[in-house]
């Protein structure tokens, strides 16, 4: 169980856009210092740096391991509300209060109680790794803005200087090349704050996603649930907003033939999938996007160590042209942070244009 | 009747989910590279006759580009679903 969470740290910090090519040989060398041969699982170990954790596991050097544990505040049927630190997991092996982190199954990696016999989730609202990213996230982005903000009162009339400087080429490219042309001149103020709000979080914790050292390395945006909670927030604004001429668009679209509406409502049911769908696209798009981007790098930094089993040299050889690509990869990923930072503001723009638009 | 017991055994071992899986994701893949190809395609031809408006051009295109890697990001995410599910 320790040789995999060696290997899982030094494959972490493979995985960064550093040729770590001294660490490389560290953990082969480590591999053959152990007598057991643990056999490596690709599809475990992705899933490991994907999915969310108790406990945010930095480093782990021969025997060592250094890793910050968090909060675990549950609410359990039988036992009622409970807070403790995940160290009192002891890395998954122990057990707690009834509780412990299940191995396998369903409930794999998470906190369960065994209930008359079967493992069952309490009411979990543990700060977990994601959600303590979010918090740094969330200090970094009201730090940068609001003193953002604050320089702007008091360099009333002047040149803009230092961070100011730095956000407001993309602050202007927000309002003039996404707001303005999608919401219209008169309008697009009212949803400037969360335009910029989404472009700018999406961004960091894309970004942040990428590090591997903390406080980056948590797969924020890679959780559904968040883009989910994005999405909500677009599709909520765009639904309260929508004046008489959008929902009219909807249920009794122009220019469409009265036998498509009547008796059958063949296009007002269309056009109300779209409503749901849209928001839908935006969440599942950004999710995979960014979870795809990690999977790619995972498995290149996997393959190492698959072709390493086999034979040491093989390994070897194999880690030079993996370095390669996920250097590659990784490039490609910060555009893609980017981009899809981007088309989720852009998209959600387009919805509340379409939700605002005066008849014509 | 040999064929029959091979696919009932090919269909509860999740073989069948698996290879279904595989194939989803390629043409997946081909469907986006065509999307893509094509707009990148009429973008290279729209800056040739006007290199002046190549940076609107370029905007467009990434656009585009992300939305169809969307879709195709869509049915990866079910062939996903259909291996782990």
């Amino acid at each position: 169980m320790k040789n995999i969470h060696r290997f899982l740290l030094i494959f972490f910090f493979i995985a960064s856009a550093v040729p770590a090519f001294a660490s490389d040989e560290h953990d082969q060398h480590a591999h053959h210092d152990t007598h057991k041969k643990e056999k490596f699982e690709p599809g475990n170990f992705i899933m490991d740096h994907i999915a969310d954790a108790y406990d945010w596991h930095i480093l782990s050097y021969k025997d060592k391991h250094i890793s910050v544990p968090l909060p675990v505040i549950v609410i359990s049927e039988q036992s009622g509300f409970h807070m403790f630190m995940s160290s009192k997991f002891h890395h998954g092996h122990d057990a707690y209060k009834g509780f412990y982190i299940a191995q396998e199954g369903e409930f794999r990696g998470k906190v369960v109680e065994k209930i008359n016999g079967h493992e069952v989730r309490p009411f979990d609202i543990s700060m977990t790794k994601n959600v303590v990213a979010l918090l740094i996230s969330m200090i970094i982005l009201l730090w940068v803005f609001i003193s953002v903000a604050k320089a702007y009162t008091k360099r009333k009339g002047q040149a803009p200087k230092g961070m100011q400087s730095l956000m407001e080429p993309l602050i202007l490219f927000v309002r003039d090349e996404i707001a303005k042309p999608a919401i219209g001149e008169k309008k697009y103020e009212k949803y400037m704050p969360f335009l910029l709000t989404i472009f700018f979080f999406i961004w960091l914790n894309n970004l942040m996603g990428l590090v591997p050292l903390i406080p980056g390395g948590a797969n924020v945006t890679g959780n559904i649930t968040i883009t989910m909670v994005l999405a909500l927030f677009t599709f909520i604004i765009t639904t309260v907003n929508g004046n008489k001429n959008y929902w009219v668009h909807i249920f009794n679209t122009p220019g469409v033939p009265w036998w498509l509406k009547f008796p059958v409502p063949l296009m007002p049911l269309v056009e109300l999938m779209g409503v749901f769908t849209k928001p839908f696209v935006l969440m599942v798009r950004l999710f995979a996007n960014i979870t795809a981007g990690h999977m790619i790098v995972l498995a290149f930094v996997s393959l190492i160590f698959i072709f390493g089993q086999i034979s040491p040299m093989l390994g070897y050889g194999t880690s030079v042209i993996s370095v390669l690509f996920v250097i590659f990869m990784d490039m490609l990923e910060l555009l893609v942070a980017l981009i899809q930072a981007y088309v989720f503001t852009l998209l959600s723009a387009l919805y509340f244009g379409m939700a605002t638009e005066e008849h014509h | 009747m040999i064929t029959l017991s091979i696919l009932l055994q090919a269909a509860a071992s999740m073989a069948v989910a698996k290879m279904g899986a595989a194939f989803g994701a390629g043409l997946a893949a081909i469907g986006a590279g065509i999307g893509i190809g094509k707009i990148g395609g009429s973008a290279l031809e729209s800056i040739a006759r006007q290199p002046e408006a190549s940076g609107d051009i370029r905007s467009n295109m990434i656009v585009a580009a992300a939305l169809i890697e969307g879709a195709a990001f869509f049915a990866i995410i079910i062939c996903l679903l259909a291996i782990v599910l």
